[in-house]
């Protein structure tokens, strides 16, 4: 288990280093940024001096190995449209980021799990066939859009919401709502996959047939060992949700990180949206080693000696 | 069948669209701004530029169509031949092919192509370069993972024990059996393709105005939405619509081409 720990930690710093190398690659693709920083009329001589002053004439390794060396004193440089440093920007905008993303996966799992669960059950009822067209529709319909169509309903027509911002319990409900039904839609196919799998072992019919009553089937054995797979789902969604609801922030005016990258994107404030794909990148991987180390308490089957 | 025959009436309207759009989509009409459906001439109603919003939507679908097909039959096939020659040969080359392939989804795809977009400039053709980069991802990965089924197979061996070159093994023998698995991933693809490309241009790169795209429709709709709700209600219908269609069709591929994942 140790030794498996120590592998594992190993492989973060290879993939944070992968992720610095590539960051670094993009930003040395985007240009320097030096022709942004001067006001329009700067003279030749005004920008090869800037060029100088800031190392872009350096060569790449010598680039590289000074971005590299700031990266790992947490220095990614400052915006180059607000007054904080890339770094300051990217963790003011955490908290509202963190807030819709775990309030997102936990009622998706809370829709999800329920209706999963009761589609395998009763395959083929007229629950299932409901649940199965929802879900369809649910992951058909982009998030953006359903965003929009939430707003002119709730907010437009009926006044009842506000059409975005962040600060009070009504600003979260549409922009709940429109993540929640993807990956509502998502979990509760997979659990309805997963769970009809495993309805069809032996095991399951040995419970059956000593007689356990079919709840207690269903809740106590089979979704446990559905739960792998949910867990590998939530893991991979959590990352992506973490990373910033890129769309559904932008529509929403909140302010989180995926609004704060998609801005400075179109701002070209480059040290800003590397800085945060950065910060994505770590929390992409710490969940996934977080998601393995999970398994070990869910399922006894696995271990990692 | 309901997802083929949405996706054929996308693809015809496509094909048709200067007969079926009434009007030019970019013959702007300022005196006819933010007409509402059902106006004598415009059943969608007009735009802030009173541009007829049904010749739009008809004409957006050329966009959503041209990239999603162009992207998949480029991105499957560089992502085809990555991923028969990463699981063929196996050892360090799959190794590295599979790390990058990590890295690469440990991005938000969205975000990915954001950046890509914004790197290499807004516009049609960089979308389309764009969603390739991402994209072929998805196919490496699962031709990948078909052929380190397959190339054990007894079929294999002997067709290696014949003295055929490798990759006269790979192309003629390997390629045709993961063909199914690629055509169904295809199609769900175009359908996560076109919402990306709407994605894009919607939250400002990708496609610009004038050209009528169903994303960039969609941003302006969102400005006007106070006054004008049909604007931002059509085009994402549309959108919502091949979609639709085209999960459905890719679904019913699925059941149909592979019984062995059919649940």
């Amino acid at each position: 288990m140790q030794g498996y720990l120590i592998r594992r930690i190993l492989q973060l710093l290879i993939v944070i280093f992968l992720a610095l190398t590539a960051v670094f690659f993009m930003q040395f693709l985007a240009g320097d940024p030096v022709i942004l920083l001067l006001p329009m009329d700067a003279t030749f001589e005004e920008i090869a001096e800037m060029r100088e002053r800031l190392g872009f004439d350096d060569s790449i390794f010598v680039q590289y190995f000074r971005f590299v060396s700031r990266a790992l004193r947490g220095d990614f440089g400052q915006s180059l449209r607000h007054p904080q440093t890339a770094v300051q920007l990217v963790i003011s905008r955490i908290p509202a980021t963190l807030e819709l993303a775990l309030i997102a996966v936990v009622v998706s799992l809370l829709v999800a799990i329920p209706i999963g669960v009761i589609s395998a059950a009763f395959r083929g009822s007229w629950f299932d066939q409901v649940a199965i067209v929802v879900t369809v529709f649910g992951q058909a319909v982009p998030g953006f859009w359903l965003g929009i169509m939430l707003i002119l309903f709730f907010s437009v027509t009926l006044e009842w919401l506000p059409t975005g911002g962040r600060g009070e319990f009504n600003n979260l409900i549409l922009p709940i709502i429109t993540l929640t039904a993807f990956y509502a839609a998502r979990f509760a196919r997979m659990t309805r996959s997963t769970v009809l799998d495993v309805l069809n072992t032996d095991y399951i019919r040995t419970a059956r047939a000593k007689g356990l009553s079919e709840s207690r089937v269903l809740y106590k054995h089979a979704l446990r060992n559905a739960s792998i797979s949910i867990i590998t789902l939530l893991g991979l969604q959590l990352g992506q949700l973490l990373g910033g609801a890129v769309v559904t922030e932008t529509v929403f005016y909140w302010p989180g990180l995926g609004r704060l990258l998609v801005q400075s994107l179109l701002n070209r404030d480059f040290p800003v949206v590397f800085t945060g794909v950065f910060f994505i990148a770590l929390v992409h991987a710490s969940l996934n080693l977080a998601v393995d180390l999970v398994y070990l308490l869910v399922d006894p089957r696995i271990s990692y000696d | 069948m309901i997802g083929f025959f949405i996706v054929l009436l996308v693809i015809l309207s496509s094909i048709f669209a200067p007969l079926i759009a009434p009007a030019d989509p970019n013959q702007a009409n300022r005196p006819n701004r933010l007409q509402p459906p059902g106006t004598p001439g415009h059943i969608f109603g007009t735009d802030q530029h009173g541009r007829d919003l049904f010749s739009r939507v008809v004409f957006g679908s050329r966009i959503s169509i041209f990239v999603g097909l162009v992207t998949v039959i480029i991105a499957g096939t560089i992502g085809t031949v990555v991923g028969l020659f990463s699981g063929y040969f196996g050892k360090w080359l799959d190794s590295v092919i599979m790390r990058l392939v990590d890295v690469w989804l440990s991005f938000p795809f969205i975000l990915l192509a954001l950046i890509i977009n914004a790197i290499l400039g807004m516009g049609l053709r960089n979308v389309v370069i764009t969603l390739i980069i991402t994209g072929w991802v998805i196919f490496a990965r699962l031709v990948r993972g078909e052929v380190l089924a397959l190339k054990n197979l007894d079929y294999i061996q002997a067709a290696k024990a014949l003295g055929q070159s490798e990759l006269k093994v790979i192309f003629f023998h390997i390629l045709p059996n993961v063909f199914t698995p690629i055509i169904i991933i295809s199609s769900l693809q175009i359908s996560q393709i076109i919402i990306a490309e709407a994605t894009i241009s919607f939250l400002g790169f990708g496609v610009q105005p004038p050209t009528a795209a169903w994303g960039n429709m969609l941003s302006d709709g969102r400005n006007f939405l106070f006054n004008a709700w049909w604007m931002a209600t059509f085009p994402g219908l549309a959108l919502a619509f091949t979609a639709l269609g085209l999960n459905l069709f890719g679904d019913w591929l699925r059941d149909t081409l592979d019984p062995k994942i059919s649940k």
